[in-house]
């Protein structure tokens, strides 16, 4: 059931402000959600003022910079830098995207960041998707087969059926839409969200796939698929420019089609 | 989502920035409740129209107020709104229109053919009236 307001251990407090923008030509203040589970209290919005000369152009390089010169206990994931590991992915500006895709002079005003929406937070910001990772395995994202494979050389696919899989395969699994869906705000712990699903109808549209009527009963639920309302906001915030919601819409045709 | 531990939930709501994709979902929602409710109120009046003069001519002066105008209109809009974002739903569960730049021209659509109709529907009940 939908809860609109955060619970009593989850309202967002004011916290420190740091100053490190003396003698700086370009300055830009940073917003950051801090939680940390050691000293019992509630989370707290931190703020940084920082000379934009000092570092890169991304927010990924204004979080590194604060962490490693103005506050080393400010906790985040990154890895690659380059918006293919989907570490960074949190809640900057409003919408879910990577830190390191997202230009620091596309944000009009104060830098806002928060960790990905609607989760249990681990520390600062990053997120606990264990449960998302849960739901990702029951979809079983891998090649089932029954027939043998060939003996003297992989499981072929036409160009045209292998196209069928772009727009699919690029996901990263970074859950900025899942945790963008107001409908897995409120179902997550059934619904399995826009990110799962496209992954579920990766393995669908796999022309070399053999189970697909398999794995379209495992969908056939009211809340694993079809919490799905086309809001969209998946699609809106995909930092890879991919379609979600048309994957969902995809596994919901074939559900039709197969009556 | 059931959190069993002293974890803080991110927040959501509080942060998320309103995008036109939720604004129009939860509109096509409320418009939804609003015409079950103005559904009561039309189902009343008709009530009142079985029942007599005297009943018909308390449930006419309350439409007819202010009061009831306004309700009239903003249940006309609901109509309108809920038909034309029904028929886009019905365009997305055929499977079309998902690129974001269909989807935000459907919006327009939805939103103009919504209002544009409401206004034509008064224009001429008041002609007529």
């Amino acid at each position: 059931m939908a809860e609109f307001s955060l619970p009593a251990n989850s309202k967002v407090g004011v916290g420190k402000t740091v100053n490190a923008a003396g003698g700086a030509k370009r300055t830009k203040t940073f917003k950051i959600y801090r939680w940390s589970p050691d000293d019992g209290q509630n989370p707290r919005v931190d703020t940084y003022v920082v000379d934009l000369d000092k570092f890169g152009p991304m927010v990924l390089d204004a979080i590194i910079y604060i962490k490693n010169e103005l506050d080393s206990t400010l906790t985040f994931r990154r890895s690659c830098r380059e918006g293919i590991c989907g570490s960074c992915a949190m809640n900057i500006d409003g919408t879910n995207t990577l830190a390191c895709l997202k230009a620091i002079e596309d944000v009009a005003g104060d830098v806002k960041i928060y960790p990905l929406p609607h989760l249990p937070v681990v520390k600062d910001l990053v997120p606990d998707v264990n449960h998302i990772y849960a739901q990702l395995a029951s979809v079983k994202p891998w090649l089932q087969t029954q027939s043998p494979a060939p003996p003297d050389r992989e499981r072929l696919q036409s160009p045209e059926d292998r196209a069928r899989l772009d727009g699919l395969y690029e996901c990263i699994l970074c859950f900025c839409c899942s945790t963008s869906c107001p409908s897995y705000w409120w179902n997550g712990d059934r619904y399995l969200g826009p990110a799962v699903l496209l992954q579920a109808y990766r393995w669908i549209a796999d022309s070399r796939d053999e189970m697909t009527g398999e794995r379209l009963d495992n969908l056939e639920d009211p809340f694993r698929l079809y919490r799905c309302h086309t809001i969209m906001n998946c699609t809106q915030t995909c930092p890879k420019g991919l379609n979600p919601a048309k994957a969902i819409a995809e596994i919901k045709k074939l559900m039709v089609a197969r009556r | 989502m059931a959190n069993g531990s002293s974890r803080p939930l991110s927040p959501h709501l509080q942060v998320y920035r309103w995008q036109w994709t939720m604004a129009l979902s939860i509109l096509h929602r409320a418009t939804g409740i609003a015409l079950t409710v103005g559904t009561l109120l039309l189902a009343w009046w008709l009530i009142a129209a079985a029942a007599g003069p005297a009943a018909f001519a308390r449930a006419q002066g309350f439409i007819g107020s202010g009061l009831g105008m306004l309700m009239l209109f903003g249940w006309t809009f609901a109509l309108y709104y809920h038909l034309c974002a029904g028929i886009r739903h019905l365009v997305w569960d055929a499977g079309y229109g998902f690129e974001l730049q269909y989807a935000q021209r459907g919006a327009y659509i939805v939103i103009g053919a919504a209002v544009g109709l409401t206004i034509m529907s008064w224009i001429i009940g008041l002609a007529v009236w």
